[in-house]
């Protein structure tokens, strides 16, 4: 592998990202799938970064899931666009940054269709005010929630109470990283790295300290893939997506892996329960998984917030191991309690899988 | 008639050298610019030639000593050209000046630069290389990303050719016959090699290629696969893997191998946007020069006393190259003859 080959690579594909004031809009799914993801990026942009980030509860679906499914026609989905913009717009915002890769890929979609279309933008324009008199400037920038915390990488690194390495070795921890399908392979130029050699996970891997793992089927689905999984008769070949993954990175014996979309981390991190109990194989050390975190999740370990005040409980795969290697400190016994020590409930365990 | 007229001749690949020695014979002076430090373009970095895997020194060798005698300015490039209104005045880069009668444009190809096809990985992963490294390691033998003993080699067809997202639609011409020679050649050095060929479709138009392509797929056992390769990646020992799509058995494809080289198509110079507005030629969309017509006027240009020999009005053989070549200079010497 020649680094600096990939090196050239980022540097035709680097994004301009305005160092403030966005309007953020949240996904569908993380926050039932990963709660704390969101909640710990605002905290962290807000509080650590001390940027100005606003969102508001008016704001809905971007309309991307049922899109990708074939439900509802484009010209629909960007009336919902248009909203969100409008929504936007009314709060005095220019920038937008989405937390979901399909949302990020629907609005790239959508602005790069008006400006080859300008007449569907028009009509859409009255679609918006017909169905709820609302106007909208187009954003001046759209982000994806992970390009901000890759532009603030290196100020997380300088704040970070732990880092991706081994603290008993010093060794860096070996992280796969997933960038989803809809974050730059329809628009790469729209992602930080391109679309074959993506760096806007592998850059804040590596300012964390960690060592970022190339495997064979990188690029790879996650097994999301919308049908493959929404269609219940096709989820054998989601499944099957995913364990190709899984055995193409085996050898490489990661630490954890670190996605950017809503879907990636649920399907990694569930489908190892799956084939656990199916095959009865784990990919994890001494019977355990890989742990699978989403970027939002890693940076706040790094900056030392509280696995449990965090939602890692949520995760299937247990992560405790990547907290052992880390040297971040973690209470067993209070891994079950939510918010003011409330009981949230004990999963049962499965039977191959060791997650904990 | 006076028989002094000169003739600058931008380019000394083969279509440079063999306008010059042809327009030599008939009487004229020609002098060749040439902005390499050596004559012969880019055959002189081959190392056979299709279909009978002549060797390409022997040609380079023949053509320079044509040309022996005959005014060469090397490691030069042309400053600037204007039209006068009897023939060109043109600078040099070292300062020199020429006044000339004619100028034939011989400034040929660029090969694609295969990094641009991304999912390849040229240059990111060790054993990828290009089919001009390929030649290069079969000139000198030296190239740490050929391995010592390879069980499994790909070539890869159309890389930058026939691809619309890559920026050229153009066929290159001759990427096929130059892969099935380069396999065959490989497969000679390494008789228990495994050579994959993933083509999209064979193009074999040249008197003796398709002899060449049965004797690849028959006698050498050479695997034509139909498809495209849709990308590369590396293993965890660094051989390279390869997805593809077979479409004949329609269905997809993953290969581990040793070394892949991708058949870099033939693109426009890169220089030739700069010449062609210093003499106001119209470039064709795909950035080579255009012909007055593309059937029976090939080497003449839309202005008066510009010629054009070889590949800068696109790709073609070796054998077309020298053709074209002896034809533009047969068109200057029609043209210096109505001089007055």
């Amino acid at each position: 592998m020649i680094y600096q080959g990939k090196q050239k690579i980022w540097s035709d594909y680097q994004k301009d990202i305005p160092d403030d004031h966005w309007f953020y809009v949240r996904s569908c799914i993380r926050q039932s799938f990963f709660p704390g993801s969101e909640k710990f990026f605002m905290k962290i942009v807000r509080d650590d970064l001390g940027k100005d980030i606003y969102e508001t509860e008016h704001h809905t679906t971007c309309g991307g899931i049922a899109y990708h499914c074939d439900t509802i026609p484009q010209e629909t989905a960007m009336t919902i666009v248009a909203r969100q913009f409008a929504l936007m717009t009314e709060a005095g915002y220019e920038n937008l940054v989405a937390s979901c890769i399909t949302s990020f890929g629907n609005y790239c979609e959508t602005i790069e269709t008006w400006r080859e279309f300008p007449e569907l933008e028009a009509r859409v324009r009255e679609h918006l005010w017909k169905a709820c008199r609302r106007e909208f400037k187009v954003p001046k920038y759209v982000a994806h929630a992970s390009d901000l915390v890759y532009k603030f990488r290196n100020e997380i690194a300088a704040r970070a109470k732990f880092r991706l390495v081994d603290h008993e070795t010093g060794e860096p921890l070996r992280i796969v990283e997933h960038i989803g399908c809809h974050y730059s392979k329809m628009f790469p130029h729209k992602g930080v790295g391109g679309a074959e050699y993506p760096c806007v996970l592998s850059g804040m891997a590596e300012a964390w300290g960690g060592e970022v793992i190339d495997y064979p089927e990188r690029r790879h689905c996650c097994g999301f893939g919308f049908r493959q999984y929404l269609v219940r008769a096709n989820r054998g070949y989601s499944l099957s997506n995913t364990h190709k993954k899984f055995e193409s990175m085996e050898p490489y014996h990661p630490d954890c892996i670190i996605t950017n979309c809503p879907g990636c981390p649920f399907f990694l991190d569930r489908w190892q329960y799956v084939i656990s109990e199916m095959e009865g194989k784990t990919y994890g050390q001494d019977g355990h998984g890989i742990p699978v975190l989403t970027y939002e999740e890693l940076a706040a370990l790094v900056l030392g917030y509280d696995p449990w005040d965090m939602g890692l409980q949520i995760h299937q795969v247990g992560l405790e191991p990547l907290l052992d290697k880390m040297g971040v400190p973690y209470d067993p016994s209070k891994k079950y309690l939510g918010l003011n020590e409330k009981e949230i409930m004990k999963p049962g365990l499965p039977t191959v899988l060791k997650c904990c | 008639m006076t028989m002094d007229r000169k003739i600058v001749i931008i380019g000394g690949g083969i279509a440079g050298m063999e306008t010059a020695a042809c327009l030599r014979d008939l009487g004229w002076t020609p002098v060749i610019v040439e902005q390499s430090s050596a004559l012969g373009g880019h055959v002189a970095e081959w190392n056979c030639l299709f279909p009978d895997l002549a060797p390409a020194g022997k040609l380079v060798d023949s053509l320079r000593a044509k040309v022996e005698g005959i005014e060469i300015h090397l490691d030069t490039v042309i400053a600037a050209i204007n039209y006068l209104r009897k023939g060109y005045s043109l600078v040099l880069s070292d300062g020199t000046k020429l006044q000339s009668d004619a100028v034939v444009f011989a400034t040929g190809f660029s090969l694609f630069r295969a990094e641009k096809k991304e999912e390849y990985g040229y240059g990111i992963y060790d054993h990828v290389i290009s089919n001009k490294d390929l030649e290069l390691w079969f000139n000198t033998g030296s190239d740490e990303r050929v391995p010592d003993n390879p069980k499994a080699v790909g070539f890869v067809h159309c890389v930058g050719s026939r691809d619309i997202k890559a920026g050229n639609t153009q066929c290159s011409k001759v990427c096929c016959i130059t892969a099935i020679k380069q396999a065959i050649e490989f497969k000679e050095k390494f008789p228990k090699a495994e050579v994959y060929c993933f083509y999209m479709d064979l193009r074999l138009f040249g008197r003796k290629y398709e002899d060449f392509y049965i004797h690849a797929q028959k006698d050498m056992g050479i695997h034509f696969i139909r498809g495209r390769v849709s990308e590369v990646s590396e293993t965890i020992d660094g051989r390279v893997f390869v997805k593809a799509e077979d479409t004949l058995s329609g269905k997809p494809l993953r290969v581990s191998l040793d070394l892949l080289v991708l058949m870099a198509g033939i693109v426009c110079n890169r220089d030739n946007d700069r010449l062609a507005q210093a003499v106001s030629l119209p470039l064709d969309e795909d950035g080579f020069f255009r012909s007055r017509d593309n059937v029976s006027q090939l080497t003449l240009s839309d202005k008066p006393g510009v010629f054009f020999a070889g590949t800068c009005t696109g790709p073609k053989t070796i054998p077309e190259t020298l053709a074209e070549a002896r034809s533009a200079a047969l068109a200057v010497n029609e043209y210096l003859k109505t001089l007055k």
